[in-house]
């Protein structure tokens, strides 16, 4: 896929609107992964929109991500920038052999001091 | 049949350039009716109005069809032309050749064709045409204002000044509205109360206003001219003409413990009360809800104090009603709660704050006498952040996805009051966008960046953590440094947006004024009536019709004042005979119109009518209201039986258009 069919299919999988993005940064604000994350949850929505979508592809940022959906929760124009994220994830993932994480290793990350939503966002890091 | 005759115009080259206008005007000459045809530069210049003036005398024309620009441009002008030469004015039609054909199309072909179609639907369109009269009504001399605010207050004023009696209905126990809690006004920092206060003294003593206040408006009949509203004067336990506001009262009341809303709950009142010092009128109000006397009858202490025995108990709400020509709404804003936006903690935190409490944090006669105290334990705030659109710009159902206008500033007001009477505090601004325009405004946003050192940052605040120790974690994004920051706040203070006063669509219901999804009141035209509702009679002053700051709203006030002054000036009001009326003989009843009419100007009557046989029978049908009636036509396509119809616009002279078009 090249950019532009990558940015349809995003915008079509989440239905969300990137261009509805009004640049407040209220879900850099909100993000727990901000300071692990290269590229952040508004730049996801400002790339996107502009059709900048393979430096976010190649970027760590896809797996810091904790899927926690508080920018979609507090995103005053409806943009879901997690959603964002997690449908860039998706067309990365979902080519063979592009897997993040493979099912088997889970059990190994697996510590008391992990939180719940850390497994949970792991099960949305492989190929489905 | 009419004798008509067609003027084409080349408006320039406007027209002509794109409609081959001498063969519109040769092609037109021999439709049905037409007499007379001719074109020429400017229909609409002197020289053109002359064309139309002798041809009408020297063809001895029923009926004219000006094919030019669009009838909002020239409508009103060729009628008077017509008019000049005792022609009916409702004989003409105008063909709109310019808008609706040569602006539109490129190919001259194409477009000189549909031109001629539109002048022949024209053609047989007023063919059908009768000469229509205007109907008058008197006018009541007298104006109402609902809400006395600043807008009320300055639109009283000069309706007032104009020499025309005007009534004031608050439904707070002063006049005065929100400007009365404000501290300081922007750009130029003059002190709210000084400007205001001599204003509401104004209205008390001007002898053309009548001040209702603690009053509602209850119900209201009539059109333009002749309104008649009921005014519920609720019961504030005072005689009011009695009541000489020397405050005894308000100090031996023994119930304490009543949250004050003249200071948004940040200090206490009694339970008979006067809002604050320089209320108008000042008068006593006993508050029902809290009063020991009224709820369980045991106390009567301010009854006992009162020098001048003006407290009554058992009084009641009581009703006038009085006839006005004209109405206008003032009924103001409200900031939005901002309870839902958990992530702000302002349910949990008493130091974070809204905007209009900061205000009355830094007001000489607010709770903190003017001294700038956090809520939880008056400590000086060594760090204050701003928190500009909560609520505004917002799509979701927590918020409005319109602008507040005003929050950039008063944020910037707030900043530079707090940094000039306390430099040692800290002042951060998270903005989205600063939206500054206005005489000065900018300016006056630069100075509290540049002159006060106010951190302004590009972005929004995430969450505001209160913890244990009495500080606030501010998370919030800085855009331009691409960096997520904590700021350790003592106070957070949040910008709530504005939306119209929840009074407002009772109100909006009771005159038939029409408002857009977020209750604002609309305007009749956006850019060209913006003071005026679609309902005649019916004026909109001050944020009621969209958010705006003092200037905005005095400058609206005093418009909607020219508007009504406008209207009282008058003995009697002209109509638009264009209105729609009903076929007794065909109604059938049903109501359906009465339901539709945007404006009340459907009511049903009983009328007795007279059969063939000679016998009576009573049939119920419908009756417009030629005042009230703007011919907007919803009633003649909703009615069943074909029974309305409107004057000018009939359903057969429509259909005849059509005919025309299609032939």
């Amino acid at each position: 896929m090249n950019n532009n069919e990558m940015r349809e299919e995003i915008i079509r999988r989440t239905g969300a609107d990137p261009l509805k993005c009004m640049k407040c940064g209220k879900c850099s604000a909100s993000c727990p992964s901000y300071d692990e994350m290269e590229y952040h949850p508004h730049q996801f929505a400002d790339m996107i929109a502009r059709g900048k979508i393979e430096p976010l592809c190649n970027s760590e940022s896809l797996y810091k991500c904790m899927s926690c959906m508080v920018c979609n929760e507090r995103c005053p124009r409806g943009v879901k920038p997690g959603a964002l994220v997690e449908a860039v994830r998706l067309i990365v993932i979902r080519q063979s052999g592009k897997n993040h994480l493979s099912q088997d290793k889970i059990p190994q990350l697996l510590n008391p001091e992990l939180p719940q939503q850390a497994i949970v966002t792991a099960m949305r890091k492989y190929a489905k | 049949m009419q004798r008509i005759g067609v003027f084409v115009c080349h408006c320039g080259t406007n027209i002509a350039s794109t409609v081959d206008v001498r063969v519109v005007a040769e092609n037109l000459k021999s439709e049905p009716g037409v007499v007379f045809s001719a074109e020429y530069q400017y229909m609409c210049s002197e020289a053109g109005q002359k064309l139309i003036i002798d041809a009408i005398k020297e063809h001895n024309l029923g009926g004219i069809v000006v094919c030019s620009c669009s009838p909002r441009m020239h409508e009103a002008t060729f009628r008077k032309t017509a008019a000049a030469a005792g022609l009916n004015p409702y004989m003409v039609e105008i063909a709109n050749i310019r808008e609706q054909c040569s602006w539109i199309h490129k190919d001259k072909i194409t477009a000189t064709q549909k031109a001629i179609v539109l002048g022949r639907a024209a053609i047989a369109k007023v063919n059908l045409n009768a000469p229509l009269k205007a109907g008058e009504t008197p006018v009541t001399k007298r104006a109402l204002v609902i809400g006395g605010g600043i807008a009320g207050i300055q639109t009283a004023l000069d309706i007032a000044e104009a020499g025309f009696p005007v009534d004031i209905v608050e439904k707070n126990p002063t006049i005065g509205g929100k400007m009365t809690q404000i501290d300081k006004t922007f750009p130029t920092l003059d002190c709210a109360a000084c400007i205001l206060t001599p204003k509401m003294v104004d209205c008390a003593q001007n002898e053309n206003i009548k001040i209702y206040s603690y009053s509602e408006v209850d119900a209201v009949t009539g059109f333009v001219g002749n309104f008649t509203v009921r005014i519920r004067r609720k019961a504030r336990y005072v005689k009011e003409d009695i009541c000489t506001g020397c405050g005894l009262c308000t100090e031996k009341c023994p119930q304490k413990k009543v949250p004050d809303e003249f200071n948004l709950g940040l200090s206490n009142r009694r339970a008979i009360y006067i809002p604050f010092a320089q209320a108008v009128p000042k008068v006593a109000t006993i508050d029902p809800d809290y009063c020991t006397m009224l709820k369980s009858g045991k106390c009567g202490v301010c009854s006992k104090v009162c020098g001048v025995k003006a407290i009554d108990y058992t009084q009641k709400d009581e009703f006038v009603e009085e006839k006005y020509g004209a109405i206008v709404v003032a009924t103001g804003f409200n900031p939005i709660s901002v309870d839902k936006y958990d992530e702000f903690s302002y349910s949990k935190s008493a130091d974070v704050v809204t905007s209009l409490e900061y205000e009355r944090l830094m007001n000489a006669a607010g709770p903190t006498s003017g001294t700038l105290l956090r809520p939880s334990d008056l400590t000086h705030p060594k760090t204050i952040v701003f928190v500009q659109c909560v609520g505004s710009r917002c799509n979701d159902e927590r918020g409005k996805s319109y602008c507040s206008k005003i929050c950039c500033m008063y944020t910037a007001k707030h900043a530079m009051l707090t940094r000039e009477k306390y430099p040692d505090t800290d002042v951060y601004v998270f903005y989205i966008d600063v939206r500054t325009p206005g005489k000065g405004f900018d300016e006056f946003y630069r100075r509290a960046v540049e002159e006060y050192g106010v951190h302004y940052i590009k972005g929004m605040v995430g969450k505001v953590i209160p913890h244990a120790d009495g500080k606030l974690e501010v998370q919030a994004a800085d855009l331009i440094a691409n960096e997520q920051i904590i700021v350790n706040a003592d106070m957070v203070v949040l910008a709530a947006a504005i939306e119209p006063d929840k009074s407002a669509r009772s109100i909006g219901t009771m005159l038939t004024a029409s408002m857009d999804t977020n209750d604002f009141f609309t305007e009749a035209h956006p850019k060209l009536r913006p003071v005026e509702s679609p309902t005649a009679g019916i004026f909109l002053s001050g944020a009621c019709q969209g958010p705006k700051d003092i200037p905005e709203t005095v400058a609206q006030a005093s418009a909607a004042a020219a508007k009504v002054i406008g209207v009282l000036a008058k003995n009697t009001l002209k109509g638009n005979p264009c209105v729609a009326h009903s076929d007794e003989q065909m109604c059938n009843g049903c109501s359906q119109c009465e339901k539709v009419c945007p404006y009340g100007a459907i009511t049903y009557v009983e009328k007795e009518y007279r059969n063939f046989d000679r016998t009576t029978i009573v049939r119920r049908v419908a009756q417009v209201n030629e005042a009230v009636c703007q011919g907007c036509g919803a009633c003649t396509v909703t009615c069943p039986s074909g029974a309305m119809d409107l004057k000018g616009f009939s359903t057969k002279q429509i259909m005849a258009e059509v005919d025309a078009i299609c032939k």
